[in-house]
C-alpha cells in the first residue's frame, strides 16, 4: 500500500517537474494564431473592417468578436484562406464593409496640393512624402490603395486611380474567358 | 556517313509523348534566304528572360549597325543593338508579340539603307581568355537562347559553384511541328554552329558535349556528322522523332540517362543545355565581334506562297517577312509564333520578329484544327499516359479548375513544362495548358502580393513604433518642462520665505529699536518728573 502511494506520487512529482519546466522552456511569446491570421491579411491597413488596422482585425478575430467577411480589399482569396485556417465555411463578403474593388494607387494632383501634410499624417504606411508648405507625392510602390489620405485633404487634389496591368504583371486568364480577354 | 551511325551513343527514353503531323517538308525546300531590308524596324527593350534592357540613345539620334542601343540592366538581362544603320525615330510603346497582345517599351529605327557597320572586333584567341572574360562579351553581344526560352546566354554560361558541367547537350532536337530553323541552319552552317560549341565549352570548361537531333532530320545528322569529325569529345546523337523530346530536360533524360530533380536546374546534375542557333550566334560573336542582329525565322503556314527559313534582322515587322514569302492576307486565319503546340496567336501582323521568334505559323483554315466543343472530362486517364514529366493533368486540372492552388503545388504544377501533350491527346477537348498556365500565372500574383503585403506590414509597424516614440518624447518633455518649472516654484518659494524671514527681523529690530527708543523717552521723562516712577509698570497700566 505505502510502496504504490510513494510510486504514484514519485511519478506524478517527476511528470509535474517535466510539465512546469516544458511550459517555462517552451513558452510562446505571443498568440500565434494571431499572427497566421495577420499573415493572410492583404495590410493595406485601411480600416474597411471596423478596426484600425490589419492586425486589431486578426486579434478580433482571434477572440472571436469579428467576422471573416469583413475585408473587402483581400476578397474572396482572403476569406477563402481564413476560412480554411479556422475552420469555419467561407461566406460572401459582408456588404457593410465595402465591395471588392480593383487594386487601387492613390495619385497627388501636385499642382494642387498645398503642403498641409494631413494625408501624410492619414497614410499608415507612411507611403506618402513631403513637408510643410512642400509638394508632396505618392510613393506608388509602396501605396497599399487604402483610401485613407483621400477624405483628409482639404483642396481634394488626391484621387485613387486602379493599377494599370503592364506585360510583366499580365496573366493568363481564366480559360473560359478567353475569348473575351484576348483583345486588350 | 554510315561509317558513323553505328556508334551512335547509348540513348534512354522518356515517359509519353505524342506523334502530332510534322509539316515540316513544306519550308525545307529552300535554302536559308536573305531578308528584305523593312521600312522600319521595332526593337522591343524586353526580348529575353529577366529585366528589360535600358535605352541608350533618344529619338533623332543616327545608330550604325551593331551599335549598341539599350544596355542591360541587371545581372540577369541583356542589351539590344541596331541590326542596321539608320536614325532611331521613336521610342515609345509598341505591341509585341505576347500571348496578351499588350504593347512594350521600344525602339523603332528607319534604315538608311546603307548597312553601315559599327566598328567592330573578334576575338582572336578566346582558349587564352578566362572564362569570365569570354562570358561578358557574349554579354555585350546580346545573345540570349535563340530556342525559344530567352535566357541570357551569359548568365546561363556561368555554372556559379557548381565547378564541373560533365556534359554539355548541343539542342538541334526541334521537336516541334512546323519550325525547320535549326535544322536548316544546321544543313548550311554546321561548322560554324560547332564552333560556337568548342567556345561555349570553353567558356563551361565542359567535359564533353553530345548533339541531340530527331532523325526526321538525316541531312542535318550527316553536316553535323561531318562537322564534328575528328573533335574527341564531341558526338553527335540520332535521337527518335517524337515530342517534345526538344525540352532541354527531356533531351538530357534522353542523351545521358539522367533525370533533373524536382525544383532543380539541369546544372545540379552537371548538366547544360544549349540551342544550335544559340552557338552559331556565339561564333559570330565571339569570333567576328557581331552582336545578335539577325536570327533564323520558319515562315510557314497554309497562308504563306513560298513557305522557307528566312535569316531576318531582329525588328522586322512580321507582316513584312510574310509579305516577302508571298503570304496571301485574305487566306490568313491566325498568326501564330511558335510552333503549334507551344506557340501563342499573335493578335495583329505588325509586331517585329524578336530574338525568340523562331517561327511564324501563318495559319490558313485548314491548317488549323476544327474548334471541336469543350467536354466535361471523363477521367479517362489519357493525359496522364502522354505527360512527358510524369505529372497527372487529370488532377491538376480539377485543382487548377477549382482554384485550389495549395493542391496543384503538392501535385507539382512548377514541373509542368506546358508542352501541351495533355490537351493534344485529350478526347473531351479540355484546353488542360490554359489551366495550368492560369494556376501558375495567379500562384505568382499571389506571391507578389504577399511579399508586398510583408512590407505594408513593415511599414505600418515602423511608423505605429514611430508613433509611439514621438508620443514618449513628448510626453518626456512634457515631464521635463513641468519639473524644471517646479523647481523654478520651489526656489521662488525660498526666496519669498527668506525675505519674510528677513522683514521679521527687520521688524522685530525695528521693534526693539522702538522700544529702546521709548523707553530712553520714558526714562527722560522720569527723570523729568521724579525718582519713584517706574516706566514698566505704568507701561502695564
Amino acid at each position: 500500500m505505502l510502496a504504490a502511494v510513494l510510486a504514484l506520487t514519485a511519478l506524478a512529482a517527476t511528470f509535474g517537474l517535466t510539465l512546469g519546466y516544458a511550459a517555462i522552456r517552451f513558452k510562446v511569446e505571443g498568440d500565434p494564431l494571431v499572427d497566421k491570421i495577420d499573415a493572410l491579411l492583404p495590410q493595406t491597413q485601411c480600416g474597411q473592417c471596423g478596426f484600425p488596422g490589419c492586425r486589431p482585425y486578426a486579434m478580433a478575430i482571434a477572440k472571436g468578436e469579428a467576422d471573416i467577411n469583413q475585408c473587402p480589399p483581400g476578397g474572396e482569396a482572403t476569406i477563402r484562406a481564413l476560412a480554411d485556417l479556422l475552420d469555419r465555411d467561407p461566406k460572401p463578403l459582408n456588404p457593410e464593409h465595402g465591395q471588392i474593388k480593383p487594386k487601387m494607387v492613390a495619385v497627388i494632383d501636385e499642382r494642387r496640393c498645398i503642403g498641409c501634410t494631413l494625408c501624410i499624417q492619414a497614410c499608415p504606411v507612411d507611403a506618402i512624402v513631403g513637408a510643410p508648405k512642400q509638394m508632396h507625392t505618392v510613393v506608388a510602390q509602396e501605396c497599399t490603395g487604402c483610401d485613407l489620405c483621400v477624405a483628409p485633404c482639404p483642396v481634394d487634389c488626391i484621387e485613387m486611380v486602379p493599377l494599370q496591368q503592364s506585360i510583366r504583371t499580365w496573366q493568363w486568364p481564366y480559360p473560359e474567358q478567353k475569348a473575351v480577354g484576348s483583345a486588350t | 556517313m554510315s561509317a558513323v551511325e553505328p556508334r551512335n551513343p547509348r540513348l534512354w527514353t522518356f515517359h509519353g509523348g505524342v506523334h502530332p503531323e510534322q509539316h515540316k517538308a513544306e519550308s525545307t525546300q529552300l535554302p536559308i534566304q536573305p531578308a528584305t531590308l523593312p521600312s522600319r524596324l521595332i526593337l522591343p527593350l524586353h526580348q529575353h528572360i529577366g529585366e528589360p534592357a535600358e535605352p541608350m540613345v533618344t529619338k533623332g539620334d543616327r545608330v550604325l549597325k551593331g551599335q549598341m542601343i539599350a544596355r542591360a540592366s541587371g545581372y540577369v538581362s541583356a542589351p539590344v543593338h541596331a541590326p542596321t544603320s539608320g536614325t532611331v525615330v521613336d521610342i515609345d510603346d509598341y505591341p509585341i508579340p505576347h500571348p496578351s497582345g499588350m504593347s512594350a517599351p521600344s525602339i523603332v529605327i528607319e534604315p538608311d539603307g546603307a548597312d553601315t557597320w559599327i566598328e567592330h572586333q573578334g576575338i582572336e584567341r578566346y582558349q587564352d581568355l578566362d572564362p569570365s572574360v569570354l562570358r561578358n562579351h557574349i554579354r555585350e553581344a546580346g545573345i540570349v537562347g535563340l530556342g525559344g526560352a530567352g535566357f541570357p546566354t551569359s548568365v546561363k554560361l556561368n555554372p556559379g559553384h557548381i565547378k564541373s558541367i560533365d556534359t554539355l547537350i548541343l539542342n538541334g532536337a526541334e521537336c516541334e511541328p512546323y519550325i525547320t530553323c535549326d535544322d536548316v541552319l544546321m544543313r548550311e552552317r554546321a561548322d560554324e554552329i560547332i564552333s560556337g560549341l568548342k567556345i561555349v565549352a570553353h567558356a563551361l570548361q565542359a567535359k564533353e558535349a553530345v548533339i541531340g537531333i530527331e532523325d526526321n532530320k538525316p541531312a542535318a545528322l550527316e553536316a553535323m556528322h561531318k562537322a564534328v569529325a575528328g573533335i574527341d569529345n564531341m558526338r553527335v546523337a540520332q535521337v527518335p522523332t517524337i515530342y517534345p523530346s526538344g525540352d532541354s530536360k527531356l533531351l538530357a533524360k534522353i542523351l545521358t540517362g539522367k533525370e533533373v530533380p524536382s525544383n532543380k536546374l539541369s546544372l545540379h546534375i552537371g548538366l547544360t543545355c544549349i540551342n544550335v542557333g544559340t552557338t552559331y550566334a556565339v561564333h559570330r560573336a565571339v569570333h567576328y565581334g557581331e552582336p545578335l542582329l539577325t536570327r533564323i525565322v520558319t515562315v510557314t503556314g497554309g497562308a504563306v506562297g513560298r513557305q522557307c527559313n528566312v535569316e531576318a534582322l531582329l525588328g522586322t515587322p512580321m507582316s513584312d517577312l510574310i509579305a516577302q514569302c508571298g503570304g496571301d492576307p485574305d487566306r490568313l486565319a491566325s498568326l501564330i509564333m511558335g510552333g503549334p503546340m507551344m506557340g501563342f496567336a499573335v493578335h495583329r501582323t505588325d509586331v517585329p520578329v524578336i530574338k525568340t521568334t523562331n517561327c511564324i505559323l501563318a495559319a490558313a483554315k485548314a491548317d488549323l484544327a476544327r474548334s471541336r466543343p469543350v467536354m466535361p472530362c471523363i477521367r479517362c486517364g489519357a493525359c496522364v499516359e502522354a505527360c512527358p514529366v510524369n505529372l497527372l493533368p487529370q488532377q491538376l486540372y480539377w485543382f487548377a479548375k477549382n482554384r485550389e492552388f495549395d493542391k496543384v503545388q503538392k501535385y507539382d504544377l512548377f514541373d509542368c513544362i506546358e508542352c501541351g501533350c495533355c490537351s493534344y491527346v485529350c478526347p473531351s477537348n479540355i484546353p488542360l495548358v490554359q489551366y495550368f498556365r492560369f494556376a501558375k500565372g495567379d500562384i505568382w500574383v499571389q506571391e507578389r502580393e504577399k511579399e508586398k503585403a510583408g512590407i505594408a506590414r513593415r511599414r505600418h509597424e515602423a511608423r505605429l513604433q514611430r508613433l509611439a516614440r514621438e508620443k514618449a518624447e513628448r510626453e518626456a518633455r512634457r515631464q521635463q518642462k513641468k519639473s524644471a518649472l517646479d523647481a523654478t516654484a520651489a526656489a521662488d518659494a525660498g526666496k519669498e520665505r527668506a525675505q519674510t524671514q528677513m522683514q521679521a527681523a527687520v521688524e522685530r529690530a525695528e521693534g526693539r529699536r522702538a522700544a529702546a527708543m521709548e523707553q530712553a523717552e520714558k526714562r527722560r521723562a522720569g527723570v523729568d518728573a521724579g525718582p519713584g516712577t517706574d516706566p514698566e509698570r505704568k507701561h502695564e497700566a
